[in-house]
């Protein structure tokens, strides 16, 4: 199944993605693309195969299928060439280094670039610090003791101090108040503006169809809807499905 | 026992102590970082020590030949992997790096007058052909298996200290040797003599030790191993190759290895089989340490080395019992104030 998100120039190509865990596939034949600059989210309910799919791209995971980024066509991925070209995930569990600092968990976002000889690390920081300023405060604390809406930006913060192409969030609003879940997706779109193309995987599809450009529905293992993020808001099977009545105060959240 | 022979025998402790803490170090760093328990530490132990007196010797250390078998091994899988991947371009340099380098090595030593040499310059030699080894060892044997289980990579780290004891006898006989002190001074402290050589071991174990935490503390490459043995995934996810994290464990271990030999070969006459029982009360520090705390480790070296210094003056015969016999009650103590944690999938 072709994808029909017809984006100028697309950072993200995946084309008919397959990853089966023994002899059960969790993901079949999916496809999407990811246009440079744009927030693409990919909404479903638990277990359809969401972070399945980021692992994947990502090289986290064996997979069949096509994956092209940035023009290229990446043969059997890993993760460190994926970093090295561009693309950073930030995973559901986030993966924090917990003894260490913030400041070197930020550090180390830059480790790969740093292997590479660019070496610009305490600019980036800064960046982040003016992104996050609430990073700066804790710069010396341990990443373990934040809390969860710290922990979340920590997470992101780590990963765009490798300036990637591409972010790929997955879940970034689970376990957090409604308000950090604000704050997050207000980030989210801040970085668009910048020149980021986003992945976004979420369960609070009506704050990721707010924010995002295109959206796919995933279901059982495969792409069952697709289309702008604002037909899709508004579209009777989705709102059955996903964003239900009552979920008014979230969207006063999400704007 | 009166006061002096305590003194004697407290000087003793300590100094076998640091050596045992610089080994505790890279136990726990080797398992933190690849949660292999690494059995060979000592081995390098021994054939750092050994390799320094063949060159003392004047006798071409047969270790280099190790250094080239191994080298090849790497390049060989190196090699058939990049052109796996379609990267011909990788080989010249897994060639330069696995196979020239040896080479160098071994034409080093052969043209090199190696009695003749500094003790300096011996011990940098030795360091030269057994250092290597170690990230050799972790590209042949481990990293192929990096995913197992930690019951595997103990297995697996009985078989290469085998396999190492084995080579240890082939390439310097059943003879054991000691090698000249780093310095014969003697330093009189009222009734206390304190010698030189004393000095040496715990002024380097304390540099060593002091590196190493700036090491980690301050540079990119030792918080990514920090990092590494803190949160796997995490690492991998900052681009962090456990490939290239394992490889640089390895050589730190390999480097206090083959230091820790050349510090206790003055002291100690080294056999090839000597190493086991150095690493493993290296390993019984470890242990104090519950294989996670490294000051705690050093801690449980020097209380070895003084219990085994004790011990050889009351029951010289059961001395190596009540050093292991110490594994019983800290094993008691951590099982009753540590909660079990389950292993990350």
């Amino acid at each position: 199944m072709a994808t029909n998100n017809r984006a100028d120039r697309p950072v993200l190509k995946v084309e008919g993605l397959c990853v089966s865990y023994g002899k059960v596939e969790a993901l079949t034949d999916a496809s999407i693309t990811v246009g440079e600059g744009q927030i693409v989210t990919v909404i479903g309910p638990n277990g359809a195969g969401k972070t399945t799919m980021l692992s994947a791209i990502m090289g986290l995971l064996p997979s069949r299928g096509r994956i092209e980024f940035d023009s290229v066509a990446m043969v059997a991925p890993e993760v460190e060439t994926m970093v090295a070209s561009g693309m950073n995930l930030v995973p559901e569990k986030r993966e924090l280094f917990g003894e260490m600092s913030v400041e070197d968990n930020l550090v180390l976002g830059a480790f790969q670039r740093y292997r590479m000889g660019l070496r610009d690390h305490a600019q980036t920081m800064e960046e982040i610090f003016t992104l996050f300023p609430r990073l700066r405060e804790r710069r010396t604390q341990m990443a373990g003791t934040l809390s969860g809406g710290e922990r979340q930006m920590l997470a992101v913060g780590r990963a765009l101090m490798a300036k990637p192409k591409l972010l790929m969030l997955d879940e970034p609003s689970l376990g957090l108040a409604p308000l950090i879940t604000r704050e997050i997706f207000r980030i989210v779109t801040q970085l668009r503006s910048r020149g980021v193309s986003i992945l976004l995987v979420e369960q609070n599809a009506r704050a990721a169809l707010q924010v995002a450009d295109y959206a796919y529905v995933l279901e059982t293992g495969g792409v069952a809807m697709e289309g702008p993020a604002s037909e899709l808001a508004g579209d009777r099977r989705v709102i059955d499905a996903y964003l239900g009545v009552g979920g008014k105060h979230q969207e006063m959240l999400a704007t | 026992m009166d006061f002096q022979i305590a003194l004697i025998l407290g000087q003793d402790g300590i100094t076998n102590g640091a050596i045992y803490a610089l080994l505790a170090l890279a136990l726990v760093l080797v398992f933190a970082v690849t949660r292999v328990i690494f059995i060979p530490q000592g081995e390098f132990v021994a054939y750092g020590a050994l390799t320094l007196a063949m060159i003392g010797n004047n006798v071409f250390p047969a270790t280099a030949w190790l250094l080239l078998g191994a080298g090849v091994a790497v390049a060989a899988l190196d090699g058939l992997g990049a052109l796996r991947a379609g990267q011909a371009r990788k080989l010249p340099r897994v060639l330069a790096v696995n196979v020239g380098y040896p080479l160098a090595v071994i034409a080093l030593l052969r043209l090199l007058p190696l009695a003749e040499l500094g003790l300096a310059v011996q011990i940098l030699l030795a360091m030269l052909v057994v250092v290597p080894l170690g990230p050799m060892m972790y590209r042949i044997v481990y990293q192929p298996i990096a995913e197992a289980t930690v019951l595997v990579l103990l297995i697996v780290s009985v078989a290469s200290h085998v396999a190492m004891v084995g080579l240890g006898l082939l390439f310097f006989g059943a003879e054991g040797y000691r090698t000249p002190p780093l310095s014969d001074a003697r330093f009189d402290l009222g009734s206390l003599s304190i010698s030189g050589q004393t000095i040496w071991v715990v002024a380097a174990s304390i540099v060593l030790i002091v590196a190493l935490a700036l090491f980690f503390g301050r540079t990119i490459y030792g918080k990514a191993l920090r990092a590494t043995a803190i949160n796997r995934n995490g690492a991998r996810l900052m681009g962090i190759p456990p490939a290239l994290a394992g490889k640089l464990t390895f050589l730190l271990a390999a480097l206090i290895g083959v230091l820790s030999g050349v510090l206790i070969s003055p002291i100690t006459t080294i056999y090839y089989d000597s190493g086991f029982l150095i690493g493993l009360k290296g390993f019984v520090a470890a242990i104090i340490g519950g294989l996670a705390s490294y000051p705690l480790a050093a801690f449980g070296a020097v209380l070895v080395g003084l219990l085994e210094s004790f011990s050889s003056f009351w029951a010289s015969a059961y001395k190596e019992v009540l050093v292991f016999t110490l594994i019983i009650p800290v094993l008691v103590w951590r099982s009753l104030t540590s909660h079990h944690v389950e292993e990350e999938e």
